[in-house]
């Protein structure tokens, strides 16, 4: 952080819009799936024909009840559902059916970590809501298109309250929200096709002041994007007050291509929505006994699960977060930890260690998905276990993971016998090498009898490459050491 | 509490209707009629007795998530002005 920016205590809330992992739409029965032509999945209701009524649909509310749990809130005994008006062609009813007075979902909130810092965020709360449709606003002879498919699409959306302060800890938060709306298994997080969007409401003060006069950036749909729109957005207010002027309340559009926001032209009464409650629909009743089945069916949640780990399995908290990002990644840590037990191999940390590291790398390169990895945790435990029983060093292991990934392979095992990558761990073939190789190199022997402790790492690195890697390196290590005292 | 001749030009504005100067008067006129009412409402003692959110005391029927809806974009595009590559068509809209 510049010391100008030490001067500034930054404030950001986030609204983040989950679509929820329903088949039929919030208010009526025509699907969300994604993808369908223009049109073919608007019915009557969406399109707001006259004498249509929005009927709720129960799945939705248990999504809602599902997420309330996961993050220790108020589930309301009684909710409301209002219309907020505005004028849009994507919203022909002139209104969207949203929650105002009475959300379904109030308080609660998520640990996040930046660095090794914990923090929680609370959350103000989380309503039920429709989408709107979509305007396409080229090629129609100066008229726009309206495809009405998106609208009537569930959402929740959820409110934080002012509580982060730096884009590091905004995306943080957007990253434990997108993990535990996927591991409940309401939203399926698909960003790019925005099932998971975020709008972040930023604002700058002096250490100590009153809040300052919030900004809104809309429409985020990716991790990266929420960090540059934050960064840009606080320098951009920085630079307004010091410069003498006033920052004004305003919603703004981020554009990837040039990294700035820009203010969106909008009309002074543009956010008079004038909510009322909405007379078509009637007050939404949540039941004891309906929480209490909800409760009953959810998962372990992944703070639950990441504590049992670090626990169980004496991980560090960053390892563990990594493990319970997701589900599926879980399943794999869970099933190799259980695998590596029955060969009575104590490794679980080994494991956690392949999946951050070696394997998290390789499926972010391809653009993977952990659960169709070609690399299954029997082929990893397979791997460790020849780590573990000396048979190949960590350096070689790395060889044979990629030849496992590369699927030109099953078994570990095999694979070092086909290759002949097993170690060498015989002191009998080591010790010509070596002897070589301290002939060759008359050069960084005087430089280590001089004290420079470098000539030997020097001198380990020429017999390993002489052995192609495969020389025992402690073994390597004993024996120079010895041939260098003699 | 009554509304102004600015008050109900808003209205309308945010309405999307358009009246006349003469309307205007007149229209806040009804409608500071119908807060009379509701000043009258008011007096009533509410304490203690929980908001109505509509005027039946009975709570939502839920539905079944199903798509029971099939597709019936031809007629509605039918009786729409202007649709063209399955998109119903609007006069520009500039954000």
């Amino acid at each position: 952080m510049s010391q100008r920016e030490a001067q500034w205590e930054v404030v950001i809330g986030l609204e983040t819009h989950a679509q929820l992992q329903t088949k039929s739409k919030i208010f009526s029965g025509a699907s969300i799936a994604f993808g369908a032509e223009p049109n073919r999945q608007a019915c009557a209701v969406d399109i707001a024909l006259p004498g249509v009524l929005p009927v709720l649909n129960r799945d939705t509310v248990v999504c809602a009840i599902k997420f309330g749990l996961a993050v220790g809130a108020r589930i309301a005994e009684r909710s409301i559902f209002a219309r907020k008006n505005y004028f849009y062609p994507d919203l022909p009813k002139g209104y969207q059916i949203s929650q105002f007075e009475l959300p379904v979902v109030s308080g609660g909130g998520l640990a996040i970590h930046v660095g090794d810092q914990e923090k929680f965020v609370h959350l103000t709360r989380a309503h039920l809501e429709e989408d709107a449709g979509k305007s396409l606003h080229e090629d129609f002879h100066g008229k726009t298109g309206i495809d009405l498919n998106r609208a009537g699409t569930p959402l929740l959306e959820i409110v934080t309250e002012p509580d982060m302060r730096s884009s590091a800890e905004a995306v943080a938060y957007a990253k434990a929200l997108h993990s535990l709306v996927t591991w409940i298994g309401i939203c399926d997080g698909n960003m790019q096709e925005g099932s998971f969007r975020c709008d972040a409401n930023v604002s700058v003060r002096r250490p100590g002041a009153p809040l300052g006069t919030r900004r809104e950036i809309k429409n985020l749909n990716s991790f990266r994007f929420l960090q540059q729109a934050i960064d840009y957005e606080i320098q951009w207010q920085i630079n307004e007050i010091e410069e003498g002027r006033a920052i004004h309340q305003a919603t703004v559009l981020f554009d990837p291509d040039t990294g700035a926001t820009r203010a969106m032209r909008s009309k002074e009464d543009a956010h008079d929505y004038r909510y009322f409650p909405d007379p078509d629909l009637l007050p939404l009743e949540i039941k004891p006994e309906w929480i209490a089945e909800v409760r009953a069916g959810l998962p372990e949640l992944p703070q639950q699960m990441q504590a049992r780990f670090e626990a169980e399995h004496r991980l560090s908290p960053y390892d563990a977060a990594t493990l319970t990002a997701a589900p599926a990644i879980a399943t794999f840590f869970e099933h190799s930890v259980a695998l590596a037990c029955a060969k009575n191999l104590a490794t679980p940390k080994l494991i956690a260690n392949w999946i951050a590291g070696r394997l998290t790398a390789k499926l972010n390169e391809s653009g993977q998905d952990i659960a169709s990895s070609p690399l299954t945790p029997e082929m990893l435990v397979g791997l460790i276990e020849c780590v573990a029983n000396g048979t190949i060093s960590n350096k070689i292991a790395k060889e044979v993971f990629e030849v496992l990934w590369n699927g030109e392979g099953q078994d570990a095992d095999a694979i070092i016998k086909a290759r002949g990558l097993k170690q060498v761990s015989d002191a009998l073939a080591i010790e010509p090498i070596i002897d070589a190789v301290l002939a060759a190199n008359p050069k960084s022997v005087e430089e280590f009898r001089a004290g420079k402790d470098k000539a030997f790492n020097a001198l380990v690195g020429q017999i390993m490459k002489a052995t192609q890697g495969k020389a025992n390196p402690q073994q390597v290590n004993d024996l120079l050491k010895k041939k260098l005292a003699g | 509490m009554s509304l102004s001749l600015d008050d109900v030009s808003r209205i309308a504005r945010l309405a999307r209707i358009e009246i006349s100067p003469a309307e205007t008067e007149q229209t806040r006129m009804q409608l500071n009629g119908i807060l009379a009412f509701v000043e009258q409402l008011q007096a009533v003692n509410t304490e203690g007795i929980a908001p109505m959110a509509h005027a039946v005391d009975v709570v939502q029927r839920l539905r079944r998530d199903a798509v029971t809806e099939a597709d019936r974009r031809d007629a509605f595009q039918a009786i729409a002005p202007e649709a063209e590559a399955g998109l119903y068509l609007v006069p520009k809209v500039i954000e």
